[in-house]
């Protein structure tokens, strides 16, 4: 039996090309602490302060998403989430999925969830009406009597 | 106070006890019960003291109950490596497990390591292993004339890798990991911990070629921090540790 060939040492040639992994593991490590922070923020706003999970409403949510600060806090929370979530499924999938074949289609349903995701609410986040024409004064937030 | 050598008890003999050892085979030409390649559980019932090793157990099913057994081992002391092997579900060394520390109460399960074909009973198939341990070039590659005498290296700078140097290839770490389980492509902790061993020794000048080969796709990024590779490890290598160190050395540049 003759010794395995070992590999000939190439020459450097500088760094790596190919970097997308790195970035993909430096991207979980960059948007995970801020997610913590976001969610954490998100949670305690909504459920800790004022009265609690009892003033969640309509109106609640309504008066949070006609302030600009709130909405690009959710728009950061909405894009990081499902892209931190998107990348680790497809981790997932890289590892799980043998066959190329349901690879790909794992991957391109994947896709497109988290762009539809991503669309949808980023339509709702700015698109928001929180006082809507005819609707029952009671259930909307305060400031809505001063538009009408 | 006078000694009392002769009031104190006498080495008291280690009582036998018995044993069952689970252990799961494959015999490649098959037996009269089963096919060839298939594998099966077979349960062992021996003699043994609780100050045994596994490896003795196996020894001694082997000399005195069925010589067919097939399992690997060489110096049997815990430094050549080859006695890996998966024992109560975990990945150790047969010859550094004492029979005493598995309750020896319930059957102890043995199988070969996982994501190696086995080749025969406890014997797997390590050139998948072996491959991946080439591919990162376990040499030293320096530049510059040869010099004359011993290329000098300070304690500080020796002790940077000196955790990786412990590493018999064993590949406990490796059969270990859940995502070498999967996709055979992923380099596996050991190779990345004989990387390790040479990029961060201050020698050595071929950290670039090792860091771009670890760059790939089937490199360190595969790693998921699973942390069964530290777990595995019959040396105590902080395996993880030294996996997560590289990935630094990609990300900074640092090394």
């Amino acid at each position: 039996m003759t010794a395995p060939q070992l590999k000939e040492p190439r020459t450097p040639s500088g760094r790596s090309r190919n970097n997308a992994e790195k970035w993909s593991w430096v991207f979980m490590r960059v948007s995970g602490p801020i997610l913590l922070v976001l969610i954490v923020t998100h949670l305690f706003v909504n459920l800790m302060t004022g009265d609690g999970i009892s003033q969640i409403d309509f109106a609640f949510v309504a008066g949070k998403l006609a302030h600009p600060f709130w909405q690009w806090f959710d728009f950061t929370m909405l894009v990081l989430a499902m892209l931190h979530g998107f990348n680790g499924m497809r981790l997932l999938i890289n590892d799980y999925a043998r066959r190329p074949g349901s690879r790909k289609l794992l991957h391109s349903l994947l896709g497109t969830a988290t762009l539809v995701v991503i669309v949808l609410g980023t339509l709702v986040l700015f698109t928001f009406d929180p006082c809507p024409a005819g609707a029952d004064p009671d259930l909307l937030p305060t400031f809505c009597e001063d538009v009408a | 106070m006078t000694a009392t050598a002769e009031s104190s008890a006498p080495a008291g003999e280690i009582p036998a006890i018995t044993v069952t050892l689970r252990i799961l085979r494959t015999i490649p030409e098959g037996t009269e019960e089963h096919g060839p390649g298939e594998s099966y559980w077979q349960e062992f019932t021996i003699e043994a003291h609780a100050t045994d090793r596994v490896l003795d157990a196996l020894h001694k099913i082997k000399w005195e109950q069925d010589g067919s057994l097939a399992f690997r081992r060489s110096c049997a002391h815990g430094v050549c490596g080859s006695d890996a092997m998966r024992i109560n579900a975990r990945n150790r060394l047969a010859c550094k497990t004492l029979l005493k520390d598995l309750n020896p109460a319930k059957p102890i399960i043995v199988e070969p390591l996982k994501g190696l074909p086995v080749e025969k009973d406890l014997i797997v198939d390590m050139e998948p292993f072996f491959a991946s341990y080439r591919e990162i070039m376990p040499f030293l590659m320096p530049t510059g004339a040869v010099p004359e005498r011993e290329r000098l290296q300070s304690p500080a700078d020796r002790q940077k890798f000196d955790d990786t140097t412990k590493c018999i290839l064993c590949a406990a770490c490796t059969t270990s990991c859940p995502v070498f389980w999967t996709d055979g492509q992923y380099f596996g902790p050991q190779a990345i911990v004989g990387a390790h061993r040479f990029i961060f020794d201050s020698r050595d000048e071929g950290q670039w070629e090792r860091l771009e080969v670890l760059n790939d796709k089937a490199g360190v990024w595969k790693c998921r921090t699973a942390f069964n590779c530290t777990e595995a490890c019959p040396r105590g290598i902080e395996v993880t540790k030294a996996i997560s160190e590289v990935k630094k050395a990609l990300t900074t540049g640092e090394f």
